[in-house]
């Protein structure tokens, strides 16, 4: 892939995720913080088919966008063939495995597998 | 003298004191950037928990709910707030917005790219950060 | 006539001012011969006028002969005499010693660049980055060959570029940048900005090829537009507005 579409994606899942993640943490404020963290309310949100998709789609905005935040300053400490290629597909499986890890907590919550 | 290529390395590269604050906010960018990849990382392990059930989440979520946590929650919303508005800056200038017109130079060469408009988006990306950990620890230690 | 007289009365009205002195701490190093860097420091006499670099001849006239510097016309074009100056990368030909506001004045080799000797670097890597992004104009070689005709531009199209064909290839922006202290594949700022110079040239037919060629994984996207390297150019030519300019053409802003 080249650089310009990378950076692209880099650049549209910030500005996705900025917009997701203000919705995310309203939610917080709007039941007040510590109610809001309460058991039975994150289960409700969880189990709230939209929310839930709104959390799988934060979890896949970020991890693209961190990881390849990383990759980048990564590139930029260290050079080299072997490094270079360590470091992108380091990133990518790390991406690719916390995605899998959150989808993992939404989809069995959402399913009521708690 | 082992560095053959006279690179000033992770030293030069973080240090903030030289170049104004525009370096400051590419600093800034890249700790916030790692701080909050941490951070998710660790908030998608901490709230893995809900699938221990409901001991297991109270469990976890004692850990937050204390004065360490929150001072720590709070820094997080700063990095957050600055790394989203310096973010959009850097955006706009990696576009071509706002970095002046090229001209004719003339002495002394004051950079046309370094203009008052992205430094005051600086300077507003850590006001808000500030203001915005303020309402954090308001909200967290209020309740 | 008048204005000669003119001229000679200023002259003989500007006061000398008292001759003060200051520190030059001058880095030494020879990587064919020494294991570890050092300073030397010289105590130098300077006028409200006397540059850097007439100081550091004044230690190679007076005091150590042996010290090592690269200059040529002492007057901010050759872009030789690149160095560190109190931290900072500046011209020692256009930096006056009396601007820097300090009793001691330090001078190291540019960072970023391979040491030859003391103060004096190497430019490969700046030069092969430079040629890398083909700073020329490219045309279609029929069309030279049939039209005799000098290329016709308008002020408003030598505008868009003029600024960074003032660049003199001194280095000291690929000196400042944050990305070259660690990235030693990055193209820098200054290979960027003259990719734009031509980019931006109504003349050149270039752009896709240039485009393609700093759109790797070291090429402009490592730029993170921090601008140290448009704070320290002695030309005003803004490489990083070159850069962000030309990153508009690979985000679509620009066409």
């Amino acid at each position: 892939m080249r650089e310009s579409t990378i950076m692209k994606i880099h650049y549209g899942t910030a500005l996705a995720a900025v917009a997701l993640v203000a919705v995310h943490i309203l939610m917080r404020l709007t039941t007040g913080f510590v109610e809001s963290l309460e058991y039975e309310n994150v289960l409700a949100n969880y189990k709230f088919v939209p929310y839930a998709a709104m959390l799988e789609l934060i979890l896949i905005l970020l991890a693209v966008h961190g990881f390849n935040g990383l990759r980048v300053i990564l590139l930029e400490l260290k050079q080299g063939r072997m490094y270079e290629k360590a470091v992108s597909y380091g990133c990518l499986v790390a991406m690719f495995g916390l995605i899998a890890y959150g989808s993992n907590t939404i989809i069995r919550t959402n399913m009521g597998m708690t | 003298m082992t560095n053959d290529e006279n690179k000033e390395g992770i030293g030069g590269m973080a240090n903030p004191r030289r170049y104004g604050i525009e370096r400051v906010a590419y600093l800034l960018m890249r700790l916030s950037g790692l701080g909050l990849l941490a951070y998710f990382v660790a908030h998608i392990y901490e709230t893995s928990n809900i699938l221990r059930g409901q001991v297991g989440w109270n469990e976890f979520l004692e850990l937050t709910q204390t004065t360490g946590g929150h001072i720590f929650l709070a820094i997080v919303i700063g990095m957050c707030v600055f790394h989203t508005v310096n973010g959009v800056r850097v955006m706009l200038g990696h576009g071509g917005v706002g970095v002046g017109k090229p001209a004719r130079p003339d002495y002394p060469y004051d950079p046309a790219s370094q203009n008052y408009r992205h430094k005051i988006g600086i300077y507003s990306a850590i006001v808000l950060a500030a203001v915005a950990m303020m309402y954090g620890l308001a909200v967290m230690f209020g309740e | 006539m008048a204005l000669v007289s003119h001229i000679a009365e200023e002259q003989v009205s500007t006061p000398v001012s008292s001759s003060k002195s200051i520190t030059l701490k001058i880095f030494r190093y020879n990587p064919e011969h020494d294991d570890s860097s050092k300073f030397m420091e010289f105590t130098v006499p300077y006028e409200k006028w006397t540059t850097v670099l007439e100081a550091i001849l004044e230690v190679k006239k007076h005091f150590d002969h042996s010290v090592a510097v690269r200059y040529s016309c002492r007057q901010a074009t050759c872009g030789s005499c690149g160095m560190m100056i109190n931290g900072k990368p500046r011209l020692a030909c256009f930096t006056k010693i009396s601007e820097l506001d300090s009793n001691v004045v330090t001078v190291e080799p540019m960072n970023n660049f391979p040491i030859i000797r003391d103060l004096a670097v190497k430019f490969e890597r700046l030069f092969d980055t430079h040629q890398k992004i083909k700073p020329y104009l490219i045309r279609d070689d029929t069309e030279l060959e049939t039209d005799e005709r000098e290329f016709l531009q308008t002020p408003e199209e030598v505008e868009q570029y003029i600024q960074f064909a003032n660049c003199i290839k001194c280095g000291l922006c690929n000196s400042a940048c944050p990305t070259m202290a660690t990235d030693s594949s990055f193209v820098g700022p200054q290979a960027l900005a003259q990719a734009y110079r031509y980019v931006a040239d109504s003349r050149d037919k270039g752009k896709d090829s240039r485009l393609k060629i700093i759109d790797e994984s070291h090429g402009i996207w490592r730029c993170h537009f921090a601008g140290s390297c448009s704070q320290v150019c002695p030309k005003g030519v803004d490489p990083a507005m070159g850069i962000q300019l030309l990153r508009g053409y690979l985000l679509g802003f620009r066409s």
